[in-house]
């Protein structure tokens, strides 16, 4: 694995090798009082992001940090690109100066697959951690070892994803990786929020989230974007929330074993009504915390390599 | 100045003929033609044309002399086998005023290499506001007939009818890009299977449709001239098909690059492959070459739209849509049209010379080729394979999506009222 662009790119035995990593990282930090490993010691990481987020980059900055890697945090404000330097300029000047690996997160759909090419002669490795409307695949990674942990084996389980599905990353990322790890998934949302040329995704549309609730061993709530909710996609937050959010009632439609997952920021009262988020039911802490041993374990496949036992 | 094309095929059919050039025009056709006292050019096999005439280029210049200019283009439009360009008004400032147009017109004619006609604006700054002095720029000494505001849509219906029906005191042609503004907030790419995939903003074929369908209408009850540019769905043709049907003024353009390429390019998120409209899919492709065979769909433009190499080697949104097509037009155009057999080399002919010439009213281009005719010519080599490199364009700007391509059929000379403009891929000036 030189770069993390799409979890498209991610074939069984790939996925599975970092699942597994990351859930043998887990194990191993577990209980720990000093929580640090010397495999990435010497490795320079940096994160480039060009949109606000706390939780990503939190995560990546703790995972190489935990790995020993000198990590550095590049933010669009308060450097040269507010001088107006191109995406190209910035990534090949950290990569000069000496970046391993450079994670980023851009509202362009399609940054880190250029990042990647401008770099292809440099030996930096490029994560994607967002990118536009196109994939988030640490996301999809870190929902899917929350899946496992939970689940167990995602063969044949099926997985309901819910809400913005035209503009999420997540949705996308989710779509391809748990295709390859064998689960169902069922799109659920409003029309006006599922892309037109959804048919070659391959995966069931459904409008009537109560009608799927019964059948699902997970779902997976996505977040609506503020900007979306005023741009005329649903007549208002109250209506989306009546036939979308994720309510008490609602949950007593999910058979019992199954689980919710949000990759946050909730909107509670909207997606998520309070006393669910709170509830036992989420997996929403586990997601945070494993999102650092799935970062940690992509840091490791893209810096040392499967060969590698460092571990 | 006088020349001898020998052994040259008139449209690509019957037997080899001599064709004597001499003050402007084609002074004599017929075998075996003597040969004193005129510069002879071998041309045994190689396919006679009328002059191509571009309905659509950007010049850039004034504003982005940098990316490319009335010089530079022109050289490539020679080379291109063109004899006739249209440079659209969408520079800074926009080619909104006599005095603008009458600039363009006369750096036209200091280069010496194409008759640039320059495009007048439709409305004042492209901001679909207030109309443009349309009667002024005719009355001009750019003879101004051909009145756009490419790259923004005159999406108001009530200034769209207006600039129809003022223009036929002016004979002249509205050429609209056809985009409905509110269906593409933000897009990309092709609404459909790539763009969902690939996370780009969905550009839907009903924006430019609805536009085509609603101006077709209003050309119709107006009686203006209506030019689509342009044409990129399968669902335009339709519509074109529908209004020609019932005797509405209209013609409409599609780019070479819309007959060959599709939004599965775009799979690399470079974006060379960015072009508004966007490249559509595989159907839209062999939908846009049926409807040029048929002439629903009148000529092929090139829509040349040089773009700075900061303005491509970026990431997708931020770069500007646009192509090169000046000096690939004729070999896209084989390898979509004539080696498919959908046209023969006279079809060549009626889309790249005739119909846009007749369109634009240019009264000495798309002429047949017959003697006392203007010798506005574009000798073809039909057995030519080349392989593009953009860095070996005249133009300043050098990304093209062709580049690499190995393409069929070249441009070989190119001759303006008589006299040679490009030959052997040389600019002659």
């Amino acid at each position: 694995m030189k770069h993390l662009l799409s979890a498209a790119d991610l074939d069984l035995d790939t996925a599975t090798a970092v699942l597994d990593t990351a859930a043998e990282l887990k194990a191993t930090l577990l209980g720990r009082e000093v929580r640090k490993l010397p495999t990435l010691r010497g490795r320079t990481v940096i994160t480039m992001f060009y949109e606000n987020s706390t939780r990503t980059r939190v995560s990546f900055e703790i995972a190489g940090k935990w790995m020993s890697a000198d990590v550095i945090n590049v933010s669009a404000s308060g450097s040269s690109v507010n001088k107006g330097e191109s995406l190209r300029d910035t990534a090949l000047t950290l990569s000069a100066a000496g970046a391993d690996c450079v994670i980023v997160r851009h509202p362009a759909s399609g940054a880190a697959h250029r990042l990647a090419g401008w770099l292809g002669h440099t030996g930096t490795g490029v994560v994607n951690a967002g990118d536009g409307m196109h994939e988030h695949p640490t996301q999809a990674l870190l929902d899917a070892a929350t899946l496992r942990e939970r689940l167990g084996d995602l063969r044949g389980r099926r997985i309901g994803i819910v809400g913005d599905i035209l503009h999420s990353r997540v949705a996308r990322s989710n779509v391809h990786l748990l295709a390859t790890l064998g689960a169902e998934v069922v799109l659920i949302a409003p029309p006006t929020l599922v892309p037109a040329g959804v048919e070659a995704w391959k995966v069931p549309v459904s409008y009537n989230l109560d009608a799927e609730l019964p059948g699902l061993d997970a779902v997976m709530l996505l977040r609506v974007q503020a900007e979306r909710m005023h741009g005329g996609f649903f007549p208002s937050a109250r209506e989306y929330s009546i036939a979308y959010g994720l309510n008490e009632n609602r949950m007593k439609l999910l058979p019992e074993h199954a689980i919710v997952l949000h990759p946050g920021p909730m909107l509670r009262g909207m997606e998520i009504s309070s006393a669910v988020a709170d509830s036992e039911r989420p997996a929403i802490v586990d997601q945070v915390s494993n999102g650092v041993h799935v970062r940690m374990a992509v840091l490791y496949h893209l810096l040392i390599g499967t060969e590698g036992n460092a571990l | 100045m006088s020349a001898l094309l020998r052994g040259v095929l008139l449209y690509g059919e019957g037997d080899p003929v001599d064709v004597l050039v001499e003050d402007g025009v084609i002074a004599r056709i017929g075998a075996d033609l003597p040969a004193e006292g005129v510069e002879v050019i071998e041309a045994q096999g190689k396919v006679l044309l009328p002059g191509f005439v571009d309905l659509h280029t950007h010049l850039r210049e004034p504003g982005r002399e940098d990316t490319e200019t009335i010089a530079t283009g022109s050289a490539a439009a020679a080379l291109g086998g063109y004899t006739a360009v249209f440079a659209m008004a969408n520079t800074d400032p926009v080619a909104d005023t006599q005095l603008v147009v009458e600039h363009v017109w006369r750096r036209g004619q200091e280069a010496g290499l194409v008759d640039v006609h320059p495009v007048g604006a439709v409305t004042v700054g492209l901001k679909g506001e207030k109309l443009a002095e349309l009667g002024t720029m005719a009355r001009s000494a750019a003879g101004v007939r051909v009145f756009s505001d490419d790259g923004h849509c005159v999406h108001d219906p009530l200034l769209m009818r207006r600039a129809l029906e003022y223009s036929k005191a002016l004979d002249a042609v509205i050429a609209q890009h056809a985009e409905e503004p509110r269906l593409t907030v933000g897009a990309q790419a092709n609404e459909g299977e790539v763009a969902s995939r690939l996370g780009l903003a969905g550009w839907p074929a009903v924006a430019e449709e609805s536009i085509v369908a609603r101006d077709c209408l209003l050309a119709k009850h107006t009686g203006g001239r209506l030019h689509v540019c342009h044409v990129s769905t399968t669902g335009t043709v339709d519509v074109l098909r529908w209004a020609k049907a019932r005797g509405t003024g209209v013609s409409a353009e599609v780019t070479p690059h819309h007959l060959l390429l599709t939004d599965e390019l775009l799979a690399s998120y470079d974006p060379v492959n960015k072009v508004n409209p966007p490249l559509r899919t595989s159907v839209d492709v062999q939908a846009l070459r049926a409807a040029l065979a048929e002439g629903i769909v009148d000529c092929v433009a090139t829509d040349h739209a040089p773009h700075a190499p900061q303005d491509k080697d970026c990431e997708w949104s931020s770069a500007r849509p646009g192509m090169l097509g000046l000096q690939t037009a004729l070999s896209v155009v084989a390898q979509t049209m004539v080696i498919t057999e959908l046209l023969d080399w006279r079809g060549v002919a009626r889309v790249m010379s005739e119909r846009p010439a007749q369109i634009a009213g240019l009264p000495d281009q798309g002429r047949p080729l017959a003697e006392g005719e203007p010798a506005n010519l574009a000798l073809v080599d039909p057995d030519a394979r080349w392989t593009v490199r953009g860095a070996d364009f005249a133009s300043i700007s050098d990304n093209t999506p062709f580049e690499g391509m190995e393409l069929p059929a070249r441009v070989v000379l190119t001759m303006l009222r008589g006299r040679i403009t490009a030959h052997e891929g040389k600019v002659c000036g």
